[in-house]
């Protein structure tokens, strides 16, 4: 017997899925989006923050330039409290050659993207950390975006037009009857229980996960490898414009301020499990070394945190030909029927977070089309509710909103300055949250400090609220300083490293964490971990002295 | 702000326009980004220290206005943790309760520069709207270019209630707020009528030049302090020169003028070089000083050869003359003064590193007993506690300071630099000097029981 019946059942709560999820119910077709995890969990919020001009493809691939410009608009404006219309530089360093940049401009027009050259010395004004050897500099309506924020704000939109959005809902089976898909079984992670959707299509939207959700359905062989990239965030501004090279795509050729800080990224290399996406530090170094030809410095500059995120790349030769011509670049779709027979079920991956509603909107054609039904698609008409009247986001909102109520609100997270009514609105909510989930909503522990001061003073809320017993609450305590261990320890240098230090003095020290009660390490309720890079570990050994390493 | 199609120069038919420019068009969507009044060397030496903070506190336990007033949000609040926020734009306005008086970077044990990237985010929020105020109040050598000529007039009027009742509504200055005491002669106007210099220590050879730094305050109102620092310089022997020199741009950098600070302070080291090379330089204007030996360049980025080495040459007085006494050239044949002198070393001298030398030199003085203050600052911070909102936070802030000296039942009290002094003059009512005025009497220069100040 089901729990919910649906039109559509989407998996993957990413910008994929959250973008689909939000066309179908505003086509009017029932819609319920699940996630093993919480929204953008995984790719979508894995990445650099940028909000594609359509510059970094102009050369490469003008198609995709040009669907990343129109996009660009779209976003911003269904999107706006999301994202900063930061502007971007494409510069030309001393180690780079001008032939690149000597088609920029032509490519640019062509792909109808704008772009400007301007002189190194209004590139120098406006961003005076920049490597004053930069040789030429182009103007770009680049912006950032944040994932969660966008994701979330697509999520709600779709809820507005009645779809169930079920994050932490894993799918442990995908139901056919014959050779239709008639439904799923999720389990309820946070309450531990399974539920049965009945549906008439399934949008497998689980990015590097496609292959394993496919295979619920009985479809082997999507062969979907993870292309892990690393990205470091810087613990300031250290530019307010999008930062690209001005060279052939390649690592570490980008810096984005977004939010708070700056990010820098990318690398691209193959992993074997999405869940467990190492981050070596070889890695982390040339990516510093990358910001150093953008920002002399930069090297010696603090980082914050590292991350892992895993691009989906399917290698699948049965990807119908006829399909492109449905395809937003870079995006593959398999179309379950003529490749394995099975009606119903469409796999999405690929793509990028800025055109991701043009993905949706692809894709949801090609699903209309199978099961007959003609529903034009509404997604670029309106903003999303969160955006609604909403100016762009700006970095100096939360000081101008504290400025106003930082004497009768409580600062919580200094760095991020959230304060105690943020974190208790959304704990009452969702008194399930997890510290982690709020995080992603409300950047909690995600400043210099990496949660070493306002993670106790939240899992006290947590504790005082109500929404956790003290030993729950020191669990999730646990739970969440961990997770931000996994980015910390590969960037451990400098300013972070004595961070690091007097945060630990604090947990250890003074609060004694490890002899707190609760589980010393707690259950977590999605796969966690980045693996120790093998030649990471291999130094550590020779280290101290060939003892084993623990992971 | 979401641009629309025509703003990104897209025609109906999604072709760029030939009139859209992507560079004004940045240019007007991010207007913080153009004319920053911080240079690219302040940002460096200032905005990259932030990323040293540790969120530790401790700035915030030693800021003596976040002890008084919840106005001000606190210095690693305003500083390293509200410069993340800023984007080259400042949205948060109770930055300009913070008085600058430097002691958040003193105390920083990871080495930000707090104080340092407050008065950067000040000058960026005052840019475009700088209270007439804070444009007067910060024309020192003009205000007692002025004053002198009419000193008598001029004291009586600042005396009277309801002129500085309509001084307050008009122009911001507290009606209570401290004033200095026009001086009838300037110290040029005294150099230039003194019958020629004081007359060397017996037997006391040549020591060669010095140059003396007068200061604003100096020059026209805390003309006594300029006087025995001058004396005291020849009788040890020196040939004290004094070059004809401008402000220093202290006032006008503390409230965010800073184009005009940068030109005062690279004109006044101009000035001071006149007086010869490889001269020491002297003053007894200790926050001046600060602002020639680090703050010119640590909170407005110049980068000035002469203005290095000025500032490297300049030592305070009493900093000079410890300096001597440590190295065994400082005569000590002081005349015995018993006394006990309740002390405060100003913000603005702390900040430079030199320790509390006045602390030692008066000690020097056979009978004499100097107290610290203990108190991390006056309240009063240049111009900051003239002003008519802030005025009663500096007197919170000076509080402490008052009652313990009050209660040390000296007649007299010293304290460096000339706006602390006029503050804790007034919050005292005692007589509050330079500590030159105690050394210019243990020579037997003068008698310290009739200070003239």
């Amino acid at each position: 017997m089901a729990d919910l019946t649906v039109d559509v059942v989407v998996i993957g709560g990413g910008a994929t899925g959250a973008g689909v999820a939000r066309d179908v119910a505003m086509r009017g077709l029932s819609v319920a989006l699940v996630d093993r995890a919480d929204l953008a969990q995984g790719t979508t919020a894995r990445y650099h923050g940028l909000l594609h001009s359509g510059g970094r493809y102009v050369v490469s691939d003008p198609e995709s330039a040009r669907e990343c410009a129109e996009e660009n608009r779209i976003v911003t404006r269904i999107h706006a409290n999301a994202v900063e219309q930061t502007g971007g530089l494409f510069v030309v360093t001393p180690d780079d050659s001008e032939e690149y940049a000597d088609g920029f401009l032509a490519a640019a027009a062509s792909a109808q993207v704008p772009a400007e050259e301007i002189t190194v010395a209004q590139a120098l004004a406006r961003e005076p950390r920049l490597n004053p050897g930069i040789k030429r500099a182009f103007a770009v309506l680049d912006g950032t975006v944040d994932g969660w924020a966008m994701v979330r704000g697509a999520a709600e939109s779709a809820r507005a037009y009645g779809a169930h959005i079920l994050p932490y809902h894993e799918v442990t089976a995908i139901h056919r009857d014959g050779d239709r898909v008639v439904g799923v079984t999720v389990r309820d992670v946070k309450a531990g229980a399974d539920k049965r959707i009945t549906c008439r299509f399934v949008m497998n939207a689980a990015g590097p996960w496609a292959g394993r959700v496919a295979a619920l359905a009985g479809c082997e062989d999507v062969d979907v490898v993870p292309g892990r990239g690393i990205m470091i965030a810087m613990n300031h501004r250290l530019v307010n414009t999008v930062i690209n090279r001005c060279i052939k795509p390649a690592d570490g050729d980008i810096l984005v301020p977004v939010h708070t800080v700056a990010i820098i990224g990318t690398t691209d290399v193959k992993a074997a499990d999405p869940d467990k996406l190492p981050i070596p530090r070889a890695e982390v170094q040339q990516m510093l070394d990358a910001g150093e030809a953008l920002v002399p410095g930069f090297r010696r500059a603090r980082a914050v945190h590292a991350w892992a995120g895993a691009r989906p790349l399917v290698k699948d030769t049965r990807v119908s030909a006829s399909d492109t011509r449905h395809m937003s670049r870079g995006m593959s779709v398999l179309d379950h029927a003529s490749r394995d027979g099975l009606a119903g079920m469409l796999t999405i991956t690929g793509g990028k977070l800025t055109t991701y509603r043009l993905m949706a909107e692809r894709i949801v054609d090609i699903m209309c089309e199978q099961m007959g039904e003609d529903r034009p698609c509404r997604t670029a008409d309106e903003p999303v509710p969160a955006a609604e009247g909403a100016p762009t986001y700006t970095v100096t909102h939360r000081l101008a909103d504290r400025e106003k109520d930082r004497r009768d609100d409580q600062i919580i997270c200094e760095c991020e300055l959230m304060s105690k009514s943020m974190f208790l609105d959304l704990l009452e909510e969702d008194p399930s949250a997890t510290l982690d989930d709020l995080r992603r909503r409300l950047r909690l522990g995600m400043g210099p400090c990496q949660g070493g001061f306002c993670s106790t003073r939240a899992a006290g809320l947590m504790c005082a609220a109500g929404a956790r017993s003290s030993v729950q609450a020191t669990d999730e305590l646990r739970g969440f300083l961990k997770h931000r261990w996994i980015g910390l320890w590969p960037i451990l240098a400098g300013g972070q490293l004595r961070q690091a230090a007097l945060d630990e003095w604090i947990a250890r020290g003074t609060l004694d964490i490890d002899h707190a009660p609760g589980q010393t390490d707690p259950i977590e309720p999605y796969p966690v971990g980045t693996e120790i890079d093998e030649r990471d570990r291999a130094r550590a050994r020779a280290v101290i002295g060939g003892q084993e390493v623990p992971a | 702000m979401s641009t629309t199609a025509a703003e990104r120069g897209l025609q109906n038919d999604g072709q760029p326009s030939e009139s859209f420019s992507v560079w004004n068009h940045l240019k007007k969507a991010s207007p913080r980004l153009n004319n920053n009044p911080n240079s690219y060397e302040a940002q460096q030496l200032n905005r990259l220290s932030l990323d040293q903070c540790v969120k530790c506190t401790i700035c915030e336990t030693q800021c003596p206005v976040t002890r008084v007033t919840e106005m001000f949000a606190g210095p690693k609040f305003v500083g390293p943790q509200a410069e993340r926020f800023r984007n080259g734009e400042s949205v948060d306005h109770t930055l300009d309760y913070c008085s600058s008086c430097g002691i958040c970077t003193l105390n920083c044990p990871q080495g930000v520069k707090i104080a340092e990237l407050n008065s950067m985010a000040r000058a960026v929020m005052k840019q475009g709207h700088m209270p007439l105020r804070d444009r007067l109040i910060t024309q020192t050598s003009l205000e007692g270019r002025v004053l002198t000529p009419v000193a008598p007039l001029a004291n009586w009027a600042l005396q009277r209630k309801p002129l500085r009742v309509a001084v307050e509504k008009v122009i911001g200055v507290h009606r209570d707020a401290p004033m200095p005491v026009a001086q009838s002669q300037s110290i040029r106007g005294w150099l230039r009528h003194r019958e020629g210099p004081m007359a060397r220590r017996p037997g006391q050879p040549d020591r060669g030049p010095v140059v003396f730094f007068t200061g604003c305050a100096g020059t026209y109102f805390e003309v006594e302090t300029s006087k025995k620092t001058i004396e005291v310089l020849e009788h040890l022997g020196y040939t004290v020169i004094v070059p004809r020199q401008g402000c220093c741009g202290l006032a006008s950098q503390s409230n965010g003028l800073f184009d005009q600070a940068r030109s005062s302070v690279v004109k006044l080291a101009g000035d001071l070089a006149k007086g010869g090379r490889h001269v020491p330089v002297v003053t007894s204007s200790g926050s001046c000083a600060g602002m020639v030996k680090h703050e010119a360049r640590e909170i407005m980025g110049v980068e000035d050869r002469t203005v290095t080495d000025i500032g490297a040459r300049m030592r305070e007085t009493s900093e000079f003359l410890l300096a001597l006494a440590d190295a065994g050239e400082l005569p000590t044949d002081f005349e015995r003064i018993e006394m006990t002198i309740p002390y405060h070393a100003p913000c603005q001298l702390k900040g430079q590193g030199m320790g509390m030398p006045a602390i030692r030199l008066m000690e020097l003085v056979p009978g004499i007993t100097v107290v610290e203050s203990g108190e991390n600052c006056c309240g009063i911070a240049g111009t900051y506690g003239l002003k008519k909102e802030k005025y009663e936070v500096a007197q919170a802030v000076g509080r402490p300071l008052f009652d313990k000296f009050k209660e040390s039942g000296a007649e007299l009290g010293a304290c460096d630099t000339e706006t602390c002094r006029w503050q804790i003059r007034a919050g005292t009512g005692m007589d509050i000097v330079h500590p030159i005025h105690v050394i210019h009497a243990a020579y037997g220069l003068s008698d310290i029981h009739s200070p003239q100040v």
